[in-house]
């Protein structure tokens, strides 16, 4: 086996007992993202002097005995987090050229443990999108397929953990754009209840439910990269003032006593069957691992989709109107005047989607329109919240899958971002409730494309939803296949 | 004309608060830096920053609506007011909306004659203050505009009113308490010239007795007292005659020009921003709980209706005067560390209104920049009062005081300015003196008791003002007297 096909523990392992050096760790990653990066166009921003030197001082740290966790160790972020020094384009013609002055909170985090980055990764501009064909740097392509998407809107992030170019990543998720890719990538990733990590510095989409995550090979390497972004930070003030649990520590307390709902709106005509097959033994593992497995009902489902797309791009046609071509970004060079600056710079700088979700937001919010729109999306948002607050009386996680299909291929679903916007049904709702979910490996489709399962747990509770997930991988050998790139 | 129509104002102020840092941010509120030194991620609306918000801008709310008598929400909520201008970094506005701090308040002002209105108000609100845009004035810039956002972010408080004044006195009048008080509070500098006190003026007729309203105009940004009168005038004239003849006042929104004294239409109703109020997501609701309000209730300086009742309950002053010693903060704090140490009310007052005031109106300066401090003053009213100078000799000494800003007895010391009580020396002046004038004492012996005075004053002149007058008046009638 290859270093770049082992964990984030095992390399951690090699690193600590000086096996292998962080400089030469950052030349093997380096060297497999030159080989691959034109199949599956995961990177958008490579920094290979500031990660050389960072596996330096890395190498130094770790010679000194003074090495975090992390310390080494090579990484990558989705391309919506700040980092000062490289440029931060969100994907997005209309950020192209930026260079932010400041580190996010989540990299400087991982920065302060010594890790290493790659660099940062491709994703639907703005991460509005659910295949990474948004991006104005082009898509990124599957590693298991690359006629198909990876997902989105952390395409890039889950790709490049799939095709071996770094051994975990960092993405966002507002919808799904976390769980989805991780799915469709056959990798892990979380998505920590809103307020778990900070948001200060990632650039923001729905301000209300963008919340960072990691993404990995195995549950415990998310659980090693979660343990450094998370807790409180005053720059942040809907991070939550909480303790962070040791959560590799909770990783093998074992599944006794454990109830897993299953909620019986996600298990609906339309499934695909590749899907439903791998989600239905997945069940079985559970129950043969001695959790006991309860039906509920999370009521308002059907209106989460509309729901969603009001609140997101509500939130989202205001938080895009600082890129106006006044301070950075695109400015269109021909104008004339105020008015037409702004509607030249943005009319070139931001893709199709973007707009459209803008359109659809300022509509939303109109007056004459904002009660019936995204006040009501408000009051659907808390019956859905209401609902996961209720099953989880009934049990401890609940079990779904991740989407209804495996990844779809490029360009399938771009004429109609109706069928897009539907591929997200089963993560949205987690999102509007606030909640933590995870994606992990649980089949593959009969056409070679892995199959995600989804774990949903109470708010805060990313302990036991990491521990139930580890339970399924000692189990069963989903998250060992690598995509034959 | 106008006897026939009622006038029905209602104002808005914005307060800029004197916090050390801005609203959202780290950023210093200081007036005068080089444009843009005062930013920072946030406050430039960079990708990714997000606001956090600034305690001490809580704390400042709440005591303005505890000073004007306001219920604080135990709950409020941020906003985000959305239009794109080029000061105006994020594309919105962070205000208060559907969930202010304070409601349901009131100020009394006193009108003409002595009697006292309630002004109800309805709001306070907190929100940022934008940046500022400038045109290029160089031939070089003179296509290009500027943006300075050193203001982006500074907090501000909306104060509004209900629509209860029915003339510009009574929205004077209004302003000038809501001006004292936040003054006093030390929420606020003041200064109207800098936009640290600014107002929005609702303005409406109606035919007396009609209980409806008229319709309004709002006039924008008006930044002194004088033009608040000149533009409440003319916009009720104006909307007078527009009735008289027929025609239709419009809801719009009119600019003041202080130049010619008149308001002109900004933008009518239909050109309205739609400003898409929604919560903003990336605050948490403001929660004010008992004990931070019982904490600012705590720290509430004493106000101006308190203060003056007390100088003319404990210090003895008439109304006039605690009015005029509590107009301002700096004064009354002045006056009271007066009294304090010198104990007499109405002696401390005569001087602050007397020589202070007039000194300080002479140089132009505050009371703040006043040479002479209380303790100068107190000290000096004490060597009144045991005798050592005359209080003709202390003008003397209190405008040394204030040349050289040394205390009263180094200079009563130094100039030999010591009271001359000493009979025996009073005497030997007053024989000479009587020696001197013969025609003068047969006189005053013949009955002509005017020419005392003119004794008074040789025997003064002679003691270079040094011998106590009260012993000089003795001694005098008894020598004539005697003869
Ligand atoms: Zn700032």
């Amino acid at each position: 086996m290859s270093l770049t096909e082992l964990s984030l523990h095992d390399l951690q392992q090699q690193l600590q007992t000086r096996a292998v050096s962080s400089v030469e760790l950052t030349r093997a990653f380096l060297s497999r993202i030159a080989a691959t990066q034109g199949q599956v166009n995961a990177f958008i921003t490579l920094c290979e002097d500031q990660a050389l030197a960072a596996a330096e001082a890395a190498d130094r740290r770790l010679a000194a005995g003074d090495a975090a966790p992390l310390t080494g160790l090579p990484l990558a972020v989705k391309d919506i987090f700040n980092t000062a020094g490289v440029r931060t384009t969100c994907a997005s013609k209309i950020l192209a050229d930026y260079v932010a002055p400041y580190d996010a909170t989540a990299v400087a985090r991982l920065k302060d443990q010594g890790a290493v980055l790659l660099g940062k990764l491709n994703m639907d501009e703005f991460a509005m999108g659910s295949s990474n064909e948004t991006s104005a740097f082009g898509a990124v392509k599957n590693p298991w397929n690359p006629a198909c998407v990876a997902g989105g809107s952390s395409g890039g992030s889950a790709a490049a953990v799939a095709a071996c170019q770094v051994p975990a990543s960092l993405g966002t998720d507002t919808g799904g754009s976390i769980r989805q890719p991780a799915s469709h990538c056959g990798v892990v990733g979380l998505k920590p209840t809103y307020g778990r990590v900070s948001r200060y510095g990632v650039i923001a989409y729905a301000s209300s439910l963008d919340q960072v995550g990691p993404l990995a090979r195995n549950v415990a390497d998310c659980a090693l990269l979660l343990q450094a972004v998370a807790g409180h930070d005053p720059l942040d003030s809907t991070s939550v003032d909480l303790a962070v649990p040791d959560y590799l520590a909770a990783l093998g307390e074992g599944l006794a006593g454990l109830r897993i709902g299953l909620p019986r709106e996600y298990f609906i005509a339309g499934l695909d069957a590749d899907v439903q097959k791998a989600v239905a033994a997945a069940i079985d593992v559970y129950r043969g691992l001695g959790a006991e497995v309860v039906e509920v009902s999370l009521p308002h489902t059907e209106y989460a989709v509309a729901c969603y797309y009001l609140i997101a791009t509500a939130e989202a046609s205001s938080n895009l109107a600082r890129y106006d071509g006044v301070r950075y970004g695109l400015r269109a060079e021909a104008a004339q005047g105020l008015l037409d600056m702004y509607m030249q710079s943005r009319g070139q700088g931001f893709g199709a989607e973007v707009k459209r979700r803008i359109m659809l937001g300022t509509y939303a919010l109109s007056s004459g329109y904002y009660d019936a729109y995204y006040l009501k999306a408000q009051k659907v948002r808390t019956l859905i919240r209401r609902d996961f607050l209720r099953a989880f009386d009934q049990c401890d996680v609940l079990l779904t899958p991740v989407a209804p299909t495996p990844a779809f291929r490029l360009g399938e679903k771009t004429a109609d971002p109706l069928q897009m916007y539907l591929s997200d049904i089963f993560t949205i709702p987690v999102n509007l409730a606030g909640t933590c979910g995870l994606a992990l490996p649980c089949g593959m489709s009969g056409a070679g494309l892995p199959i995600g399962l989804q774990l949903v747990g109470k708010p805060f509770d990313e302990a036991t939803l990491l521990r139930v997930a580890h339970a399924f991988e000692q189990a069963t050998d989903w998250h060992r296949k690598t995509a034959p790139l | 004309m106008l006897s026939k129509y009622e006038t029905v104002i209602g104002l808005e102020v914005h307060v800029q608060l004197t916090t050390a840092t801005k609203i959202f941010c780290g950023c210093s509120t200081r007036f005068g830096a080089p444009p843009n030194s005062q930013t920072c991620p946030v406050c430039l609306a960079l990708p990714g920053a997000l606001p956090v918000l600034n305690g001490k801008a809580v704390d400042f709310a709440i005591l303005a609506g505890l000073a004007t008598h306001c219920r604080i929400a135990p709950r409020s909520i941020f906003a985000r007011k959305n239009y794109f201008y080029p000061d105006l970094p994020k594309g919105y506005q962070i205000s208060q909306y559907e969930l202010p701090i304070c409601e349901h308040g009131h100020l009394d002002i006193s009108l003409e004659g002595g009697a006292t209105k309630r002004i109800g108000i309805t709001r306070i609100h907190m929100e940022e203050d934008a940046g500022k845009s400038m045109h290029g004035e160089t031939p070089e810039t003179s296509a290009s505009s500027f943006v300075d956002l050193n203001r982006a972010g500074t907090p501000l408080l909306e104060i509004v009113s209900e629509p209860d004044m029915r003339s510009p006195e009574e929205a004077i009048a209004y302003l000038k308490k809501l001006h004292q008080i936040v003054v006093y509070l030390g929420v606020c500098d003041g200064n109207l010239e800098q936009g640290s006190f600014r107002c929005d003026a609702n303005v409406s007729v109606r035919p007396r007795g009609q209980e409806a309203f008229g319709t309004r105009a709002e006039i924008k940004n008006i930044n002194s007292f004088r033009f608040i009168k000149q533009a409440i005038e003319y916009e009720v004239e104006r909307q007078i005659e527009l009735v008289e003849n027929g025609e239709k006042v419009v809801q719009e929104t009119r600019l003041f020009d202080p130049a010619t004294g008149v308001t002109r239409s900004m933008r009518g109703k239909e050109d309205a921003h739609d400003y898409r109020y929604f919560p903003d997501p990336d605050l948490v609701p403001l929660v004010v709980d008992e004990a931070w309000i019982a904490r600012m209730r705590e720290q509430m300086p004493e106000l101006p209706e308190a203060r003056r009742a007390r100088f003319v309950r404990d210090y003895g002053i008439p109304e006039y005067d605690a009015e005029v010693l509590t107009a301002e903060r700096a004064l009354a704090d002045y006056y009271d560390a007066c009294v304090k140490l010198h104990g007499g009310g109405k002696v401390c007052a005569n001087w602050v209104m007397g020589e202070v005031i007039r000194g300080l109106n002479e140089q132009g300066i505050g009371i703040a920049e006043c040479p002479v401090r209380p303790q100068m003053l107190a000290g000096m009213l004490q060597r009144i009062d045991d005798g050592t100078i005359s209080g003709k000799i202390a003008k003397t000494v209190f405008d040394e005081m204030w040349r050289s800003g040394r205390d009263a007895d180094t200079i009563i010391a130094e100039k030999g300015l010591k009271q001359v009580t000493d009979t025996g020396a009073i005497e030997a002046i007053i024989d000479e003196i009587l020696a001197a004038n013969p025609g003068q004492v047969e006189e005053y012996r013949a009955g002509k008791e005017k020419v005392f005075g003119f004794f008074v004053g040789q025997v003064m002149k002679a003691s270079k003002g040094k011998a106590n007058p009260a012993a000089v008046n003795d001694l005098l009638k008894k020598k004539l007297a005697g003869g």
